[in-house]
C-alpha cells in the first residue's frame, strides 16, 4: 500500500542532454512527476535543463532550476525538507548525486529517504567489485574481468587474459572513457581515459565476448518481491557495440523458449538479490552455440532502454517505478492501457526496431567506428506487424536522403573490398551487409564477417530481393501489396519499377492502422496508439470520435544536433493545448525518447516515419482540421511544402511566408521594402567571382554552401587565401551549387521569440549572445534579460520584429536573430515556427508560449491573451543560458565554436543578478572552480590576438599561471604580461598535464580549415579527452573569467525555485 | 492459398505453409511471444486451431529438445508470418517440413490480430481449416455444418498413452501419474525432484492406483471439457483422502468436479505465458503459463475447498487446496515449456509435502 507519511518528494533530474543521456529522463521524469501529484504528493524538482518539460512549473510543484551539485541539492533539501529522494529517474546523474548525497551525510541529517531503490542497491549494481562479488554469491556467471585503479594491474590481467579487452569505467553514463582494446597500445590509451573519467578511478577490464549475442531485460519489481520482465530486446548487432548504437529489435526474435526464460530468471534472480523497487535493466551476453551466458551489466534504474520497452510495449516503466517507490505492490495498481493489473507481462503482435541516430552528417570528421562508447545522439522507432516492415519503417525514419537499404554509394565497390569493409563496424554496416547480399555473396559467409545472426541476415535478404524484383519484373497489384507489406514507400516503388506515382494510386492500396495495446488483442484498450499495416483491417474506427474535430501535430523526430528536446517540449504543449480548446490533437512522431510519444499527451498517437506518405496516410484517415508543421523543428518544416501540394490545411504561418523567409532574394526584398537592414551578401559559382565579391563586402566574410553535402559548413574568413581555400574545396567536385558568401558583422548577437496573431505580436523578452556574432546560436552562451542594449536599439528591434510579422503574417511563434554593430541593428535570420529557446523563454517570462500560439493560430487575438502586446515587461530574475557539448564521446571532432551548431544541450543559470547567473550557468555546465589557481593554454590566432588582451590581462591578474604558445607568448611578452612559453609540439607534456589535472583549462583560438593535423585541433582533442575546458571564444574565456571573480569573491549561492525568481524584487519589497 | 471458416461465417484466406488437408475443430489463440514448439506438442490443444498472436513464428526451427509430447495434438495454426529461414545451433528442420510431417494446417500472411479480437468478442468458435482455395459453395455448406462443434467425451483416449511406464526409476518418491494428454515438461519436474514416476493411462481406476503403494497421485493436463469426463471424476472422488493427489489445468479442473465445484466454459479462454496469478496467502504475484478454455467456478466452491491463487487479469480461480485430504492443485502450468519458470516453486512445494510425510514415516518406522 501506499506510504501515507509521504507528503513531499525531491526528484533530481538528469541535467543537459548529452550523447548517453537524452530525452529519456524527461519522459521518465515527467511520469514520475504526474504519477506522484496523481497520489497528492506534493513534489520538488531539481533539473539544471530547461529545455525539459519536467521544469515546467505545473508538472512539479517547486521547480529548481538550479546546478545539479551537492551543495546545490543540499541547500534545496535545507530548505524544503521533502520525507523522501527519488534518484531513479534522472539517469546516471542523478544515481551518482543521490550517492553522493548520502556520502556527504545529507540525506541522513535531513532525514530524507532514499525511495525505491536504495542507495546500498545502486551502489551494488554500480560498484563492479561488489556487483562482481555479489554474481559470484548467487551464481550468475560474468565474464572474467578485474578491476583495476593503475595501468599497471590492468597491464597483468592483459598479460594472463590476452586481447581483446573491454575496458568498461565505473561510474560514467553512456560508457563513456571505455571501449575495446585489441592490442597493448590501444590498452593503455583507454584504460588511462577510462580511468581519468571515472569519479573513483576505477576501470573494469574485461574478456572480450565479441560475437555473443546480445540480450536485454527490462524489469520491474515492487517491495512484495513481485517481479515482472516488461519486455526483452534482441541487438541485431552482436556483443562489442554499445546497446545504445546498435539496431535494436523487440521483442527477442532468435531465442527459443529456454533461453528466453533461461535469462529471463537470471535477471530475476539478479534485480531479488539487488533488491531493486522500481525498474531496471539486464543486460546478458549469449552464446550463438551453445547455453552459456554471461551477465554484463545491470543498470539500477530507468534508461533509454526501459523508454524504448516502455514505448515498444505500451507499459510506463518509469510511472510504475514511482508508484512501486511510494509503497505500492504492482498488484495494486492498474495498466492504464486496458484497465487491467500493472502486474503482468506485456505480449507484443507487432515487431519493434529501433535505430540510433548519429551526428556524423554533421561531423564529417569525426570517428564513426562504433563500440563501447555511445555516438548516437538519439534514435527513432518503427511499429511493423512483421520484422520486415519495422526495419525498414525504421530505416525510413532516420530522415536521411536515402529511404532504402540499397544505393548508398557501396554499390560501387567491388566485391572483395566490400567484403573487407565489412568488417569495420560503423554506423553504415548495415547498408554495407545489405549491399554484400545484393551482390550475391553467401548469407553464411556474412554471418561469420558480421557476426549478426543468420536469421536478420536473411531477413534483410527478403527486403533486398523485393527492390530487385521491383526493378526487374513487371509491377502488378500482387507486388505491389507485397512491397507495401514489407514497409516500401511509394517513392521507393515507382523509382525501382519506373512507375509513375499516380498509378501506384491506382492500385487503391490503403495503409491501415493497428493498434499497440500492451497485449496482443487478449483485452480491449482504452488508450492505444497506432502503427500503420498494409493488407489488414484499420482498427482506427473504434477509437475516433467522427463527431470532433481534429489537428495533427507533427514531431520532430530523433535527437540530434540542432534539432533537440526544445522541439518535443513545443510539440508537447502544442498537443495539450490543442485538446484543451476542444479539439482532438493528432501527434506523428518517430522518437521512442521523447514525452511526446507517451500515449496519454495527444488523443491520438502514431508511432511513424516523419514522411510526407507515411504522414499522409495518417491524414487520409484523420482528416484533420489542420496539420500544424511549427513545433516540430525542421523535421515539420520541411514536410510543409508536400503537404500544402497535397492540398492540406497548414494552419498558422502560411507556406508562402516560411518559403519567403528561407528563399534568399525574396527575404532580401522583403527587409528591403521594410526598411530593414541586413548583412550583405552575394552567390557565387567560382573564385574570381567570390575575390570580386569580397572587393565589394570587405573581409571578413561569412562563407558558406547553398546546398550542404558531407557536412561542409559555415566558415568565417579573412583574407584571399582563406576565401580560396575554401572555395576551391567547394567547388572541386561540381559548381552546380553556389557558394554564399555574406558580410560578416563581428558585432553584438541578439535574438528574440515572438508570438504573432497577424495583427499584434506578444515578445516575451530579448536575449543577448555572449559570444560575438559568427558562433551559432545554439552553441553561445545567452542572457535574459539583455544587459547591453540600449532602449532605443530595444524600441527598433520591437519594431523590427512587429512589421515582419505582419508582412509575413506571421500565425503563432517566429524567432528572429539580429545583430548590432556600431549601434545599427541588422537583421541575420528570421525563423517562422518554434525556436531552440521557447521552453527558456516559456520559464523566465512565466508566458505559456506554445499554448498563446495554438490560441492565435486557432484565430484568438494575441490582445486577449492577457499578457499584453509588444515587448513584455522584464522578470526580476536574470538567466543565463549555456551550451553543453558531447565531445567525450565522439572522437576526432573539433571542438571550437563555429557558425555550425555543435552543442547537444543546454543548461540555464539562474539568479537576482548578471554575475551570480553566469556563475551558476559554468556551474551547472560542470566546469569546476578552485581556490588553487593553476596553469592556463593560451594560443591565440592572429585574428583576435589584440582583442583577447584585456581578457589575458585578468587572467594575469586573477592569478592564473600563463602558458602560452610561441606567437601567443611573442605577443604577451610585447604586451608586458609574463607567460611560460611552450611549444606547439610539445603535445605529449600537454597531454601528461592534463592527465594529471595540472592545467585548469585551455584558451585556443582556432585558425581556419578543418585540418586535423593543426595542432590547435590536436591540443583541444587532448583536452577533450581528459574533460579540460577548452575556450575557441574570446567572449567566453571572458565570461568565464567574470564568473571565476564572482567565485574568488564569495562562493556561497542561494537557490530558489524559478517561480520566486520571477517574482522575487516584490517580495523584497514586502520583507 | 488456404482457407479458414468460422462458425460466425467469417472466411479468412491465407498462405499454406503446412499439411494438404481440412480439418474441423474449435479455434482458440496463444500470446506467447516464444515457444511455438512447446505449444505444437502440447495435447491439451487436441481438436484446436491455435492462432498465433506473434506475428514471426517458426524463427529458430525445430530443435530435439523443446518437444512437450512424442506427437503433437493440434489441428492447425495460424500465424502473421511462418519463418521461411529459420536459424538456431539446435534446429533439425523448419517449422514448416514439421507442419507438413505431423499433419498440421498452417495458414500465414493472415490477419491475425483482427482474427484474434473477432475471437475475443464472441468467443472461442468453432471453425473449419483447409490447406486449400475453397468455393462459395462449400463454405456455404460448411458454415452450417460447423454450427456446434463440440468435443466428445473419448477425447482422452485419444491421447493418453496406451499403456503404463515407468520414468526416472531411480527415484525416492513413488509418484502415480495420470495421463491425460500429458506435457512431458510436468513429468521432468517431477523426476528432476526425485519422483519416480509411474505413468498410466486415462481409463486407470481408481482401485488399481491405491492398491499398489505409491506416496502420491499426480492428476495432468488435458483437452475438452472437464465435465464430459465422468468416468474420471468417479475414480479421482475415489481416490481423494486416500492418498495425497495434486493437480494441474485438467487435473485440477477434475478434482475441483470430484469435490462438488462446478467448471464453466471461458470466454475465450488463457492460453499465453504472460497471466498474471496472485497467492492469496502472502500476495505475490507470479507470471504464469496457461492453457484452459474451462474454469471453476469460484462463486460456487463447496466449503472443503480452500481457494490458493486467483487469476489477476479476470479473478477466476487458479488453484486450491483441500487440506484434510491433502488435495492441492492449480490451473496454471508450473512447469511452463512455454513461459516463464516463477511458478517452479509450487513443485518444490508439493515435493516438500511429500518428503515432510515420508520423513515421517521413516520416523515411524525407525521408533518401531
Amino acid at each position: 500500500m501506499k506510504n501515507k507519511s509521504l507528503k513531499k518528494i525531491l526528484v533530481i533530474g538528469s541535467g543537459p542532454i548529452v550523447i548517453g543521456q537524452a530525452a529519456e529522463f524527461d519522459y521518465a521524469g515527467v511520469q514520475a512527476c504526474r504519477a506522484l501529484s496523481e497520489e497528492n504528493i506534493e513534489v520538488v524538482l531539481v533539473n539544471s535543463n530547461p529545455a525539459t518539460i519536467m521544469t515546467d512549473e505545473q508538472i512539479a510543484s517547486k521547480v529548481y532550476i538550479e546546478p545539479l551539485t551537492v551543495e546545490c541539492l543540499r541547500e534545496v533539501i535545507k530548505k524544503e525538507r521533502p520525507q523522501g529522494l527519488i534518484a531513479t529517474l534522472g539517469g546516471q546523474t542523478a544515481l551518482n548525486l543521490a550517492c553522493e548525497l548520502d556520502k556527504a551525510g545529507v540525506l541522513e541529517e535531513f532525514n530524507v529517504k532514499i525511495l525505491g531503490t536504495d542507495i546500498n542497491s545502486i551502489r551494488q549494481a554500480e560498484d563492479r567489485e561488489l556487483f562482481k562479488k555479489l554474481m559470484q554469491d548467487i551464481g550468475e556467471p560474468i565474464p572474467e574481468s578485474e578491476i583495476v585503479s593503475s595501468y599497471e594491474e590492468a597491464l597483468k590481467f592483459s598479460e594472463r587474459i590476452g586481447f581483446p579487452i573491454i575496458i568498461r569505467p565505473a561510474f560514467t553514463l553512456g560508457g563513456s572513457g571505455g571501449g575495446i582494446a585489441r592490442n597493448k597500445e590501444e590498452y593503455e590509451q583507454i584504460v588511462y581515459t577510462g580511468l581519468s573519467q571515472s569519479p573513483i578511478n576505477q576501470v573494469l577490464v574485461e574478456k572480450s565476448i565479441a560475437g555473443f549475442k546480445e540480450i536485454e531485460y527490462e524489469v520491474l519489481r515492487d517491495a512484495n518481491d513481485t517481479c515482472i520482465i516488461i519486455c526483452n530486446m534482441e541487438n541485431i548487432d552482436p556483443i562489442g557495440i554499445h546497446t545504445g548504437d546498435s539496431f535494436v529489435v523487440a521483442p527477442s526474435q532468435t531465442l527459443t523458449n529456454n533461453e528466453f526464460q533461461m535469462l529471463r530468471s537470471s535477471a530475476i534472480k539478479i534485480i531479488r538479490a539487488l533488491k531493486i523497487e522500481g525498474g531496471c535493466n539486464v543486460q546478458f551476453a549469449l552464446d550463438t552455440k551453445s547455453n552459456q551466458y554471461y551477465v554484463i551489466e545491470v543498470n539500477p534504474r530507468v534508461s533509454r532502454s526501459s523508454a524504448l520497452a516502455s514505448k515498444a510495449t505500451g507499459y510506463p516503466i518509469a510511472k510504475m517505478s514511482t508508484k512501486i517507490a511510494i509503497g505500492y505492490n504492482l498488484s495494486e495498481i492498474k495498466n492504464s492501457i486496458t484497465g487491467t493489473t500493472a502486474a503482468f507481462e506485456p505480449a507484443l503482435d507487432y515487431v519493434v526496431v529501433k535505430i540510433p541516430k548519429w551526428p556524423f552528417d554533421k561531423f564529417s570528421t569525426g570517428d564513426r567506428i562504433l563500440g563501447t562508447k555511445m555516438k548516437a545522439t538519439g534514435e527513432i522507432m518503427a511499429i511493423g506487424r512483421t520484422f520486415n516492415s519495422a526495419f525498414k519503417k525504421a530505416v525510413a525514419s532516420l530522415e536521411e536522403r536515402y529511404l532504402g537499404l540499397l544505393h548508398r554509394g557501396f554499390d560501387k565497390l567491388k566485391n572483395e573490398e566490400l567484403l573487407k569493409e565489412l568488417y569495420i563496424q560503423d554506423d553504415r554496416r548495415i547498408f554495407r551487409l545489405a549491399q554484400a547480399i545484393n551482390n550475391g555473396i553467401e548469407i553464411d559467409e556474412l554471418c561469420k564477417i558480421t557476426k549478426i545472426d543468420k536469421w536478420f541476415v536473411a531477413k534483410i535478404k527478403e527486403i533486398v530481393e523485393i527492390e530487385n524484383l521491383l526493378i526487374n519484373s513487371k509491377l502488378d497489384k500482387e507486388l505491389y501489396i507485397k512491397a507495401k507489406e514489407m514497409g516500401f514507400l511509394d517513392e521507393e516503388i515507382s523509382r525501382f519499377s519506373s512507375t509513375p506515382e499516380h498509378i501506384l494510386k491506382e492500385y487503391n492500396v490503403d495503409a491501415s492502422f493497428k493498434i499497440v495495446d500492451t497485449c496482443a488483442a487478449e483485452f480491449s484498450a482504452k488508450t492505444p496508439y497506432f502503427y500503420s499495416t498494409y493488407n489488414e483491417e484499420c482498427e482506427l474506427k473504434k477509437y475516433k470520435d467522427e463527431s470532433k474535430e481534429n489537428i495533427v501535430v507533427l514531431g520532430s523526430g530523433p535527437i540530434r544536433i540542432g534539432q533537440g528536446i526544445e522541439f518535443d517540449y513545443c510539440s508537447v504543449h502544442a498537443a495539450l493545448e490543442i485538446r484543451n480548446q476542444g479539439y482532438e490533437s493528432v501527434m506523428i512522431n518517430s522518437n521512442p525518447e521523447t514525452l511526446s510519444t507517451d500515449f496519454d499527451i495527444a488523443t491520438r498517437l502514431y508511432f511513424e516515419p516523419m514522411n510526407i506518405e507515411n504522414v499522409m496516410n495518417i491524414i487520409k484517415k484523420e482528416n484533420p482540421k489542420g496539420v500544424l508543421v511549427q513545433f516540430g523543428g525542421q523535421t515539420a518544416i520541411n514536410l510543409a511544402e508536400k503537404l500544402d501540394e497535397l492540398g492540406i490545411k497548414i494552419l498558422g504561418t502560411s507556406l508562402k511566408s516560411i518559403n519567403a523567409t528561407e528563399d534568399r532574394k525574396v527575404f532580401e526584398k522583403l527587409l528591403k521594402e521594410l526598411n530593414i537592414a541586413q548583412p550583405k551578401g552575394v552567390a557565387v559559382t567560382n573564385a574570381t567571382q567570390a575575390l570580386n565579391a569580397v572587393k565589394e563586402l570587405g573581409y571578413p566574410v561569412l562563407v558558406r554552401p547553398s546546398y550542404v553535402i558531407g557536412g561542409r559548413g559555415m566558415q568565417v574568413v579573412y583574407n584571399d587565401d582563406e576565401l580560396l581555400t575554401y572555395i576551391n574545396e567547394a567547388f572541386k567536385f561540381s559548381n552546380e551549387h553556389p557558394v554564399l558568401i555574406d558580410q560578416y558583422l563581428e558585432g553584438q548577437e541578439v535574438e528574440l521569440d515572438a508570438i504573432s496573431d497577424g495583427r499584434d505580436i506578444l515578445i516575451p523578452g530579448i536575449c543577448e549572445h555572449i559570444e560575438r556574432a559568427g558562433v551559432h546560436s545554439g552553441d553561445s552562451m545567452s542572457i535574459y534579460p539583455s544587459q547591453n542594449i540600449s532602449r532605443k536599439n530595444e524600441k527598433i528591434l520591437v519594431k523590427y520584429a512587429t512589421q515582419i510579422a505582419r508582412k509575413l503574417n506571421i500565425k503563432g511563434l517566429m524567432n528572429i536573430q539580429f545583430i548590432i554593430k556600431d549601434d545599427k541593428v541588422y537583421v541575420i535570420e528570421v525563423n517562422p515556427r518554434a525556436s531552440r529557446t521557447v521552453p527558456i523563454m516559456s520559464k523566465v517570462t512565466g508566458i505559456p508560449m506554445v499554448k498563446i500560439a495554438i490560441r492565435a493560430i486557432l484565430g484568438k487575438s494575441i490582445r486577449r491573451s492577457g499578457y499584453g502586446v509588444g515587448l513584455y515587461k522584464k522578470s526580476n530574475l536574470v538567466s543565463v543560458k549555456m551550451p553543453v557539448f558531447s565531445w567525450q564521446k565522439l572522437n576526432r571532432i573539433d571542438p571550437a565554436l563555429a557558425p555550425e551548431m555543435k552543442s547537444t544541450g543546454e543548461v540555464l543559470g539562474i539568479d537576482k543578478t548578471y554575475k551570480k547567473a553566469l556563475y551558476k550557468a559554468f556551474l551547472a555546465g560542470g566546469y569546476k572552480f578552485s581556490n588553487s589557481k593553476q596553469r592556463v593554454l593560451v594560443s591565440l590566432n592572429d585574428h583576435c590576438k589584440q582583442q583577447a588582451l584585456p581578457m589575458v590581462k585578468k587572467l594575469f591578474k586573477q592569478g592564473f599561471f600563463i602558458m602560452a604558445t610561441w606567437g601567443t607568448h611573442k605577443f604577451l611578452e610585447k604586451n608586458g604580461i609574463p607567460s611560460k612559453m611552450i611549444e606547439k609540439f610539445m603535445i605529449d607534456k600537454l597531454q601528461k598535464r592534463m592527465k594529471n589535472g595540472r592545467l585548469s583549462f585551455i584558451i585556443n583560438t582556432p585558425t581556419t580549415g578543418k585540418n586535423s593535423q593543426n595542432a590547435g585541433f590536436q591540443i583541444r582533442t587532448i583536452a577533450q579527452i581528459y574533460g579540460v575546458p577548452s575556450f575557441t571564444s574570446i567572449d567566453t574565456a571572458n565570461a568565464f573569467l567574470k564568473a571565476y571573480r564572482v567565485y574568488d569573491k564569495s562562493p556561497h549561492l542561494d537557490y530558489d525555485t524559478i517561480t520566486n525568481y520571477r517574482k522575487k524584487k516584490l517580495m523584497d519589497i514586502f520583507k | 492459398m488456404g482457407t479458414l471458416i468460422l462458425q460466425d461465417g467469417s472466411v479468412i484466406k491465407g498462405e499454406s505453409k503446412g499439411a494438404i488437408g481440412g480439418y474441423e475443430g474449435e479455434i482458440v489463440f496463444n500470446t506467447s511471444m516464444a515457444g511455438y514448439q512447446e505449444i505444437l506438442t502440447d495435447p491439451s490443444y487436441a481438436k484446436q486451431i491455435v492462432v498465433m498472436t506473434y506475428p514471426e513464428i517458426g524463427n529458430y526451427g525445430i530443435n530435439d529438445f523443446d518437444f512437450e509430447s512424442k506427437k503433437p495434438q493440434m489441428l492447425g495454426m495460424i500465424a502473421k508470418d511462418f519463418c521461411n529461414q529459420e536459424s538456431h545451433y539446435l534446429s533439425q528442420k523448419n517449422i514448416s517440413e514439421y507442419f507438413k510431417e505431423n499433419n498440421i494446417i498452417a495458414l500465414d500472411n493472415i490477419d491475425t490480430r483482427s482474427l484474434v479480437e473477432k475471437i475475443r468478442e464472441a468467443g472461442t468458435m468453432s471453425a473449419f481449416i483447409t490447406s486449400n482455395d475453397v468455393d462459395e459453395e462449400f463454405i456455404k455448406e460448411k458454415i452450417k455444418k460447423i454450427q456446434n462443434f463440440k468435443t466428445l467425451p473419448t477425447l482422452l483416449d485419444e491421447v493418453t498413452c496406451d499403456k503404463s511406464y515407468e520414468y526416472n526409476k531411480e527415484g525416492t518418491i513413488n509418484m502415480a501419474f495420470m495421463d491425460y494428454g500429458a506435457k512431458e515438461g510436468i513429468i521432468e519436474s517431477l523426476a528432476k525432484r526425485g519422483c519416480k514416476i509411474t505413468v498410466y493411462p486415462a481409463s486407470t481406476t481408481a482401485n488399481e492406483i491405491l492398491s499398489s503403494n505409491y506416496d502420491a497421485v499426480f492428476l495432468s493436463n488435458g483437452p475438452g471439457d472437464p465435465a464430459d469426463y465422468r468416468f474420471q471424476i468417479e475414480e479421482v472422488k475415489k481416490m481423494m483422502g486416500q492418498i495425497p493427489i495434486f493437480g494441474i489445468c485438467l487435473g485440477y479442473q477434475l478434482l475441483a468436479l470430484a469435490a462438488g465445484a462446478v467448471t464453466y466454459k471461458l470466454k475465450y479462454g488463457h492460453r499465453g505465458a504472460n497471466h498474471p496469478v496472485i497467492n492469496l496467502e502472502n500476495n505475490k504475484v507470479m507470471i504464469t503459463s496457461q492453457n484452459h478454455g474451462y474454469a471453476v467456478d469460484i462463486k460456487e466452491l463447496p466449503k472443503i475447498i480452500r481457494p490458493t491463487y486467483k487469476n489477476l487479469n479476470d479473478n477466476t480461480l487458479e488453484g486450491f487446496e483441500i487440506e484434510g485430504m491433502k488435495v492441492y492443485a492449480v490451473q496454471f502450468h508450473p512447469e511452463a515449456k512455454p513461459g516463464p519458470n516463477d511458478a517452479s516453486i509450487i513443485f518444490d512445494e508439493w515435493i516438500n509435502i511429500l518428503n515432510k510425510k515420508t520423513n515421517r514415516i521413516n520416523e515411524v518406522r525407525n521408533e518401531k
